[in-house]
C-alpha cells in the first residue's frame, strides 16, 4: 500500500507545483496580492510531499520491498544497507525522483531567503521554480514512475550495479545534482527580470551568491566523479571525455563564465543581456545533460536504459523551457545599452575574454559530444571524437586564460594602470621561469611537467602578490572580503590543478606486468613486491585479493590489497589498491591469474606511479571552497532597506542600432 | 534580429535531437557492424564441457555451418534466451554449439541441467581468451559459421523467435543454396 501513497504524494506535488507556477504569475501581472502569496506555501507543500515519496522509496529499499519493481531492479538481499541508500538513486527513476527532491531543496531555501525581495519579483521567481518542477513531475509520472508494482512479488531482487558500490558513488549524484538544479535559481532570476522588465542591477545581486553556490556544488560533484572514475573503474584515468561528464562539465563551464559576467553587470551595469543569456545557456546545459543522458540518443559508459519515450518527452519539455526563454529574451532583453564604459585595458576587458574563452570551450565540448549524432545524421557511419580532439581544443583555449589570470585582480574597472601590470608581469613572470629552471633539473626536462610548475608559480604567484597588495593598502579587516577571498582561492585552485593535470599527465609511470609470488618491480623509485592472492569475502561480494608490499630504499611504504571481486549476479568488478600521497599515489589494478585454477601463482596486473594526481582534486576543491566563500560576502545579504529605498538608477541611453 | 540568434541557433540543435531519437528508434546503437562479417572465423581449440580431455576445433567443424552461441551460467540474459533456444534450436538444421564463456565447468554442467540443454555440443572458454578474438562483447552472442569456417552472420544479446525468423533462418536458408 505504501509505494501507492509515493504515487498519490507525487501527484500532489505535481497539483501543487502547478499552483507555485501559475497563480503567482497570474498574480504578478495583474497585481493580485492574494494570488502572490500561493507561491511560498505552495512551494513549501510541495517540498513535504517529494519528499515523502522520497522518503517511501528509501523505505522500500531498506525493507527489501521487492514488489516494487524499482527496488527489485537495483538491489537485494545481500546488499548492506548503506548501498541499499545509494540504490535508490542508482538507475534512471530514482535519480530523477532525486533530482526533484533537490530542485524542492533550492525552491525552499529560495522561498526563506527571498522574504525580503520584492513581491512581485520574488513571486515569480518562485514561479519558475514552480513551472520547472512540474516539468520533472510530469517526467517522472508520465514515463519513469518509480513506484511501478512487480507481480509476482520475486523472493530476491536483481543486484546494484557492482561499478556504483563504492562510497564515492553514495555522494557523487547527490552533489552534482545540486550544482546542476542550483542552476535552477540564476535561471529563475533571470526569467523573472525579463518577465518584470526590471533594469536594476539589483536582481543580478541577489542571484550572484546562488550560482556561486550552484557552481561551487558542481564543481565538488564534479571532483567526486572524477575521484570515483579513478578508484573504481581501474584505468587509473581520472577524465574521459566521456558524454556524460561532458555533460556536466559544460555547465560548469557556463557556469564560471556567468560568475564573473554577474559581477560586471552588478558593479558596472554592463554586459546584462550577456548575464541574462548565460544564465539560461548554464540551466538549460543542465537539462541538456539530463536529456542525453537519459534519452538514450548518446551511448556512453555511464549506461541508463534508455526509451524512446523518455527522449521525447524530454526533448518537448526542452524545446518549451530552453526555447521559450529565448524567445522571451529575444523579445524582452534590455534593449538600451547600459552600464559604464570601460576603455580596452581595463578588468572588464580582461573578464570578457576569460569569458569568451569559457563560452567558446562550452560549445567545443558541445560539439565534441554531439559529433556521433551529426555523424549519423550525415552518414558519415559510427564517428566518436575523443580525447584527441579535447586534448587538443581545451588547453588551447585555456592558455588565454591562464596568462590573464594574474592580472585581473590588480586591474581596474573602467581603466587599467599598465605600470602596475608590468609589475605583476615581471615579479610573477619572473618567479614563473626561475621556479620552471629549477624543476627542469627534477623531471629530466619533460616540457609538460615544467609547464606546470610554471603555471603554478604563474597563477599562485598572481594572488600572492595580490595578497600583499591588500595587506598594505587596506586597512586592516576590511583586507580580504569574503566576495574577494573567495576569488583568490579559486584562482589558486585554478594553479594547483593545471599543475596536477600536467605533472601527473607528464610522469606518471605505468606497467603492465605479470608477477608471481615473491617478484618484485621497481618503478618510480618504489619496490612493488607481490606476495601472492588469496580469496576473501565482503558483505555481498567474495574475492581474489592480492597482497603488495611497496618499499623504499627497504623501507616499508605500504601494504597494497588490490582485489577482483565478484557479486551475487556474477558481475566481476575489480577494486583498484590506492596508497594517496601529497606527491604521488601508487596504484595497484589485479587483472587476471595465469592459470585459472592456481590463484595461488602468477597474476598479471597493473601497477601505477602517479606524481601529484590528488592536486587534480585538490585543485578542484580549492576552486568549490572559492565559489563557497564568495557566496558568503556581506555585501550578497539583502537589506529591507536597501531594496525599498529608490534603487539607484542606471543612465540608461537608447539604443539606436 | 540577432536577440533571435540563440533561439535560431537552439531550434537547430532540438532538431538534431529529434532526428537523433528517430535514428535510434530505427537502427540498435549498440549494433557496431563486426569487422569479422565474411572473415575467416578465429582458429580455437577448446575443452568440451562433458569431458574437458576432448578438445572442439574450428578446423574439426569444417564442412558443415554450425551456429557458435555464447552463453554462461551466471548471464542473466542467457536465461532469458534460452527458452528461445529450447524451442527452436533444434529446428535450426544446423549444428547449435555452445560456447560456455567465462563460467566454472560445473557452474555451466548445472544451468544447463536446470534448464535444458539445447546444444548439440558445448565448448568452454574459461579464461575467454578465445573470446576476444572472436570480438565478443558479453554473453549472450550468436556467430553464423559456414562450412568452410567464415562467419556469417553475428547477432548481439538474446535470439528471439523474431530475430530467428526474421535474420537467422533468412540467412541459414542462404547457407544451404550455396553448399547443396
Amino acid at each position: 500500500m505504501t509505494p501507492e501513497l509515493g504515487q498519490l504524494a507525487l501527484i500532489l506535488a505535481l497539483l501543487l507545483a502547478l499552483a507555485q507556477g501559475v497563480l503567482p504569475l497570474i498574480g504578478a501581472w495583474r497585481g493580485n496580492r492574494a494570488l502572490m502569496a500561493v507561491a511560498r506555501p505552495a512551494a513549501a507543500g510541495q517540498a513535504v510531499f517529494v519528499a515523502m515519496a522520497f522518503g517511501i522509496l528509501v523505505w522500500a529499499f531498506l525493507h527489501f520491498d521487492f514488489s516494487v519493481q524499482y527496488v527489485a531492479a537495483n538491489s537485494n538481499l545481500e546488499l548492506p544497507w548503506y548501498y541499499r541508500i545509494a540504490a535508490v538513486w542508482g538507475a534512471h527513476e530514482g535519480s530523477l525522483l532525486l533530482w526533484i527532491l533537490i530542485l524542492n531543496v533550492w525552491t525552499v531555501a529560495l522561498a526563506a531567503f527571498s522574504q525580503k525581495l520584492p513581491e512581485v519579483f520574488a513571486s515569480r521567481v518562485l514561479a519558475v521554480m514552480g513551472l520547472v518542477a512540474v516539468g520533472f513531475l510530469l517526467f517522472t509520472l508520465l514515463t519513469s514512475d518509480p513506484f511501478g508494482r512487480l507481480l509476482p512479488m520475486p523472493g530476491d531482487g536483481a543486484d546494484l550495479n557492482p561499478v556504483l558500490q563504492d562510497p564515492g558513488m553514495t555522494f557523487h549524484p547527490p552533489v552534482l545534482y545540486m550544482g546542476y538544479v542550483g542552476f535552477s535559481v540564476a535561471f529563475a532570476f533571470s526569467i523573472a527580470g525579463l518577465l518584470g522588465g526590471e533594469m536594476e542591477q539589483a536582481w543580478v545581486r541577489w542571484a550572484r551568491p546562488w550560482t556561486n553556490m550552484a557552481w561551487g556544488f558542481l564543481t565538488c560533484g564534479i571532483v567526486a566523479g572524477s575521484w570515483w572514475a579513478y578508484a573504481e573503474l581501474g584505468w587509473g584515468g581520472w577524465w574521459f571525455w566521456d558524454p556524460v561528464e561532458n555533460a556536466s562539465f559544460m555547465p560548469w563551464l557556463v557556469g564560471l563564465a556567468l560568475i564573473h559576467a554577474q559581477a560586471i553587470t552588478e558593479k558596472r551595469g554592463s554586459l546584462r543581456a550577456w548575464t541574462i543569456l548565460l544564465s539560461i545557456f548554464a540551466f538549460s546545459l543542465s537539462l541538456l545533460g539530463t536529456f542525453l543522458v537519459r534519452s538514450g540518443v548518446l551511448t556512453s559508459v555511464h549506461a541508463f536504459a534508455s526509451d524512446p519515450r523518455r527522449g521525447v518527452f524530454i526533448l518537448a519539455f526542452l524545446t518549451i523551457v530552453v526555447g521559450g526563454s529565448l524567445l522571451l529574451y529575444a523579445l524582452r532583453a534590455p534593449k538600451v545599452v547600459g552600464g559604464k564604459p570601460f576603455q580596452v585595458l581595463s578588468r572588464e576587458t580582461a573578464m570578457l575574454i576569460g569569458n569568451l574563452m569559457f563560452a567558446v570551450a562550452a560549445a567545443m565540448v558541445l560539439l565534441g559530444t554531439l559529433f556521433p549524432l551529426l555523424a549519423d545524421a550525415l552518414n558519415l557511419g559510427k564517428i566518436s571524437v575523443g580525447p584527441p580532439y579535447f586534448g587538443l581544443l581545451f588547453p588551447l583555449l585555456m592558455l588565454p586564460v591562464v596568462l590573464l589570470m594574474p592580472f585581473g585582480p590588480f586591474l581596474r574597472w573602467n581603466k587599467g594602470d599598465p605600470a602596475v601590470l608590468k609589475q605583476v608581469l615581471l615579479r610573477a613572470g619572473i618567479a614563473a621561469v626561475a621556479c620552471a629552471i629549477v624543476a627542469a633539473f627534477f623531471v629530466n626536462g619533460q616540457l609538460k611537467a615544467i609547464a606546470g610548475v610554471a603555471t603554478l608559480v604563474w597563477l599562485g604567484a598572481g594572488v600572492l602578490l595580490y595578497m600583499i597588495k591588500r595587506w598594505r593598502e587596506a586597512p586592516a579587516g576590511r583586507r580580504y572580503p569574503a566576495e574577494m577571498a573567495g576569488m583568490l582561492l579559486a584562482h589558486l585552485g585554478m594553479g594547483v590543478f593545471v599543475a596536477g593535470v600536467l605533472l601527473s599527465n607528464s610522469l606518471s609511470v605505468t606497467r603492465d606486468v605479470r608477477m608471481a609470488p615473491g617478484q618484485t618491480q621497481h618503478i618510480g623509485g618504489y619496490d612493488f613486491r607481490f606476495d601472492g592472492a588469496q580469496r576473501t569475502t565482503g558483505p555481498n561480494w567474495r574475492a581474489d585479493q592480492g597482497l603488495i608490499t611497496v618499499t623504499r630504499d627497504g623501507e616499508s611504504v605500504a601494504v597494497m590489497k588490490p582485489q577482483k571481486r565478484t557479486y551475487p549476479r556474477g558481475q566481476v568488478q575489480t577494486e583498484s589498491a590506492v596508497d594517496a600521497g601529497f606527491t604521488r599515489d601508487l596504484y595497484v589494478a589485479l587483472g587476471e591469474p595465469m592459470d585459472a585454477n592456481n590463484i595461488e601463482g602468477a597474476w598479471s596486473m597493473r601497477l601505477y606511479y602517479k606524481p601529484f594526481i590528488r592536486w587534480i582534486w585538490g585543485g578542484g576543491l580549492l576552486m568549490m571552497l572559492g565559489g563557497f566563500t564568495a557566496a558568503a560576502d556581506k555585501r550578497f545579504r539583502i537589506k529591507r532597506s536597501a531594496v525599498d529605498a529608490p534603487t539607484e538608477k542606471l543612465i540608461l541611453q537608447e539604443n539606436n542600432a | 534580429m540577432s536577440r533571435l540568434l540563440p533561439f535560431f541557433g537552439f531550434m537547430l540543435l532540438a532538431g538534431l535531437f529529434g532526428f537523433g531519437i528517430w535514428w535510434n528508434t530505427q537502427h540498435d546503437p549498440r549494433e557496431v557492424p563486426s569487422p569479422l562479417i565474411n572473415k575467416p572465423a578465429p582458429a580455437f581449440n577448446l575443452p568440451r564441457l562433458d569431458d574437458p580431455t576432448q578438445t572442439v576445433s574450428k578446423a574439426s567443424l569444417l564442412g558443415k555451418p554450425y551456429l557458435l552461441n555464447v552463453f554462461a551460467s551466471w548471464c542473466i540474459a542467457c536465461a532469458e534466451e534460452h527458452p528461445t533456444l529450447m524451442a527452436e534450436g533444434s529446428q535450426l538444421g544446423i549444428l547449435l554449439l555452445g560456447y560456455d564463456y567465462k563460467d566454472a565447468p560445473d557452474d555451466a554442467k548445472n544451468w544447463l541441467r536446470e534448464h535444458g540443454n539445447p546444444y548439440g555440443e558445448v565448448i568452454t572458454d574459461r579464461s575467454g581468451r578465445t573470446a576476444i578474438d572472436f570480438g565478443v562483447y558479453g554473453a549472450p552472442e550468436s556467430f553464423l559459421i559456414d562450412a568452410k569456417g567464415v562467419i556469417r552472420y553475428k547477432h548481439i544479446g538474446p535470439l528471439t523467435p523474431e530475430v530467428i525468423a526474421k535474420k537467422l533462418q533468412p540467412a541459414i536458408a542462404a547457407l544451404k543454396k550455396e553448399t547443396p
